[in-house]
């Protein structure tokens, strides 16, 4: 079957440089059956490309180590669950997993627009077509995911513990589908570029997928946040580690992208500024894949120091070479339609808005790669680190905020003083309340960027309540609905508007989360013996006992070994027990003896966390294996021979050894407040950016009758 | 005022906020940042981010401190790391690790918490050792 993979990925390469030929000289001959020829040749590599990733797949599940790639990730005791994930997380996989989403969604978009954008689309087509080939290439060339061994191994390696976590099945594919769906209004700008044909209707075809791709993109981001907090077992969720921030790049600038083109539907303005945004975009997408795999910056995410870097380093300055290019040919054609009448309007403020994103994006863009400018610069490598980040960044998000609650409700061209009392009495006279009310009943004040965090996080709150009490009262006074009814059905009137007031909350409601539990956070790093307490926060925590279990451990990721502490917390009358535990699995390093193995492969942390709306407690334990050296040294002699059962019992026996006489465990605790809220404001932003993607029926309609009216103007010119 | 005019001074004013923040962002950048260095190349008294890789049988543990050494990467050099705080979950010898600290009568006496555990490139192995 790899031969069958392999082959697979070579076809798919030559299909993808038969669509960029076919539709390239269908566009510039005006010959539509290439053109049509060039977008089926795209179809056909989305199959090509499935086939591969589901051999693929069959091969993980099946154990077959004759694959090189199963060998190196999995093994027969990774559960199904993690078999199915091992893909990508190997370098290769997740290759071919890019192609395969890049393919998908071409194929989606191109046969969405079949009959519209008869100029664009071949250009388009052409574009993607480009970015497949070379993905493939890399997989043809240097990295193929079907290499076999010629004698497999009778065991794998197994899939790296740290990326045993559910969020780590979704987390990889979401940040994919993100980074590849930019590729499309990529794609389209080109196409609009290189046909002169510079209107918003290339922005209307891909504005969708733009914002799908925001919602995976920025759903990826979440996950791996919450990943890092409930997995890494250092308690936080970003660390301004350069391959976050390679996710976080793009994200901010499609952010401002998705606002700048409502600018140019509109008003037909910024047409230099989107079609730079969406290819510094798809570049910073391109630089998100690249710093995963290319080792130049020191990050814990990197794949092996790969052969590859070269190859996506240059493809990234030819994507770059050739959007400046083009666009600076295009700059007559790319003039703006209007002016800005007013620096009060809504314009205006989405322009300040996409300033301060680019700003952000270009602040984390200098901070990842400091190590790099500084060297150049002064010879010496020097890194920023995360309190360098965080004063530069908070400024920025607090005015992002603060704009997110002012920006959509004021109106195109100009706002007079009488609109803005009316749009914004109400809020501020709300925001006032609630910043008396945290100055008097809470601690806010210690933080002035918290607190002032916090009030506009309450404006943005009441100018979308605002929005939607007054929205679905004027609907109740139309249509006399009952609340609840005309409420959900404002959202199907103006999906758009109203999903994006609900992303606005969700932002919001996640920098409340993020301000909190950044400034008030408790920690502390403690080394407990069973009956010593501590306090954290406002809760009392006792170690009450150490645990010890053999090959189940309680999130079901195959560890061999788990070693654990019971502890009960009391706060107030409320009391309640958590169970942190570290995993240990073995290695298969031979310098280690045949006891020794299991303990001293990786390691990690189960975190147990007790989760709440109004704060959580979170603690992990590092239990400190001193005492056990001594015996586990004498079993590797005594036992290093012995059949597989014996060496089991012995293990068993060391373990309780352990769990009946703990030494002094290493535990940090921490008291995080509102850390909920990052999560719960997340899950809002994606409703509401899945609300705003959603195709209304009215636009359904419209497409239906768009169609049918092309249909029959062909028939008609045929007959 | 003429309209043109008003535009030009309006571009050459956020032309200078814009070169202004640049400036302060390097600024900032350069006297936040800490450099760089390998155990071979540190000097008493100074502080560093010191990247090298645990030497082989050279960790202990004494009540909260965790004694160490790192070598240069491609070298033998070593330089013994005084740490207290939490030891990241990769942390074994023959790693690569990156660790603040200042250099006090040969010895790095390590921030606490700033032990940083270089997954050492490796959500699979390298390709060229194995």
């Amino acid at each position: 079957m790899a031969g069958v993979g392999s082959a697979c990925l070579t076809v798919g390469l030559l299909t993808a440089l038969y669509a960029v030929g076919a539709s390239v000289y269908g566009a510039i001959t005006g010959r539509r059956g290439w053109v049509a020829s060039g977008r089926r040749a795209i179809y056909c590599l989305a199959a090509l490309c499935v086939a591969a990733f589901a051999i693929l797949e069959s091969a993980f599940l099946r154990s077959d180590f004759s694959y090189a790639l199963v060998a190196e990730g999995s093994s027969t005791d990774t559960p199904t669950f993690y078999k199915v994930t091992a893909v990508w997380a190997t370098q290769d996989g997740s290759l071919l997993l890019w192609a395969t989403v890049l393919s998908l969604f071409a194929s989606a978009v191109l046969f969405l627009t079949r009959h519209s954008l008869r100029d664009i689309a071949p250009w388009a087509t052409a574009v993607l077509g480009c970015v497949a080939a070379f993905f493939l290439l890399l997989m043809v060339g240097w990295e193929n995911p079907f290499d076999t061994l010629a004698v497999p191994p009778p065991e794998g390696a197994g899939l790296n513990p740290l990326l045993r976590h559910p969020a780590m099945m979704i987390h990889p594919p979401m940040l994919y589908t993100g980074y590849v769906g930019f590729s499309i209004p990529f794609a389209f700008a080109i196409g609009a570029l290189v046909t002169r044909r510079t209107g918003a209707d290339w922005i209307r075809a891909t504005r969708r997928f733009a914002l799908i791709a925001w919602t995976f993109l920025g759903t990826g981001i979440l996950l791996g946040a919450l990943w890092s907090y409930s997995e890494l077992g250092w308690g936080g969720y970003w660390a301004w580690d350069p391959v976050e921030n390679a996710s976080l790049m793009p994200w901010l600038v499609g952010t401002a992208f998705l606002h700048s083109i409502m600018v140019q539907e509109k008003r037909g303005m910024l047409k230099v500024w989107n079609v730079t945004l969406i290819c510094a975009t798809f570049t910073l997408a391109l630089l998100g894949t690249f710093l995963v795999r290319s080792g130049i910056l020191d990050s814990i995410h990197a794949f092996g120091a790969s052969t590859i870097g070269v190859q996506m380093l240059v493809f990234i300055a030819c994507v770059i070479a050739l959007s400046v290019g083009l666009i600076l040919a295009r700059l007559p054609d790319l003039r703006s339609e209007a002016r800005l009448d007013s620096l009060l309007s809504r314009e205006a403020f989405f322009l300040l808005n996409n300033l301060v994103l680019v700003g952000l994006c270009l602040v984390v863009l200098w901070g990842t790669f400091f190590p790099l400018i500084s060297e150049a610069i002064t010879g010496t490598e020097s890194s920023v680190g995360p309190p360098w980040f965080e004063r530069i960044v908070t400024p920025l998000a607090l005015v992002l905020v603060l704009l997110s609650g002012v920006g959509p409700v004021l109106a195109w061209r100009r706002v007079t003083a009488s609109a803005l009392f009316r749009l914004f009495a109400a809020p501020a006279a709300f925001t006032a309340v609630a910043l008396v009310v945290l100055l008097a009943f809470t601690e806010a004040a210690k933080s002035v960027p918290s607190l002032l965090m916090f009030s506009f996080v309450a404006f943005v709150l009441a100018v979308v309540g605002q929005e939607f009490w007054r929205g679905t009262s004027a609907r109740r006074l139309v249509t006399g609905e009952a609340w609840p009814q005309a409420f959900s059905r404002l959202f199907g009137r103006n999906r758009r508007r109203y999903g994006g007031y609900l992303v606005h909350a969700g932002i919001a409601v996640l920098f409340l989360g993020v301000a909190a539990s950044s400034a008030f956070v408790d920690q502390r790093d403690v080394r407990l013996s069973p009956g010593d307490s501590i306090r954290v926060g406002d809760y009392d925590v006792t170690y009450v006992r150490a645990t010890a279990r053999l090959g189940g451990d309680d999130g079901g990721t195959g560890a061999p070994i788990s070693l654990g502490a019971v502890l009960k917390v009391h706060r107030g009358d409320q009391a309640f027990t958590l169970h942190p535990s570290r995993n240990y699995y073995s290695t298969s390093d031979p310098s280690k003896g045949a006891i020794s193995r299991f303990f001293e492969g990786e390691a990690t942390s189960e975190v147990d966390v007790r989760w709440g709306l109004r704060r959580d407690l979170w603690l992990a334990v590092r239990p400190d294996l001193v005492s056990l050296e001594e015996p586990i040294a004498r079993a590797d002699r005594e036992f290093a021979d012995s059949p597989g059962r014996v060496q089991a019992f012995v293990i068993s026996t060391l373990a309780r050894l352990y769990r009946d006489n703990p030494p002094p465990a290493a535990f940090r605790a921490i008291v995080s407040p509102l850390v909920a809220w990052i999560w719960i404001g997340g899950a809002i932003a994606i409703l509401g950016a899945l609300i705003a993607a959603w195709p209304s029926p009215e636009a359904r309609l419209r497409r239906v009758r768009s169609l049918y009216a092309a249909r029959v103007g062909r028939e008609l010119t045929r007959a | 005022m003429d309209p043109s005019r008003k535009r030009k001074v309006r571009l050459v004013v956020a032309l200078g906020a814009a070169v202004c923040l640049a400036a302060a962002l390097a600024y900032t950048s350069f006297s936040a940042s800490s450099e760089a260095a390998s155990p071979s190349e540190l000097v008493e008294g100074k502080s560093y981010d010191v990247t090298g890789k645990v030497v082989h049988d050279s960790i202990s543990r004494q009540g909260d401190e965790l004694r160490f050494r790192i070598r240069d990467r491609d070298g033998t050099e070593s330089v013994p790391v005084v740490y207290t705080g939490v030891v990241p979950d990769p942390f074994r010898e023959g790693r690569e690790v990156i660790v603040s600290g200042e250099l006090s009568r040969g010895t790095l006496v390590a921030e606490r918490d700033s032990l940083v555990t270089k997954c050492p490139s490796k959500f699979t192995e390298d390709k060229q050792t194995s």
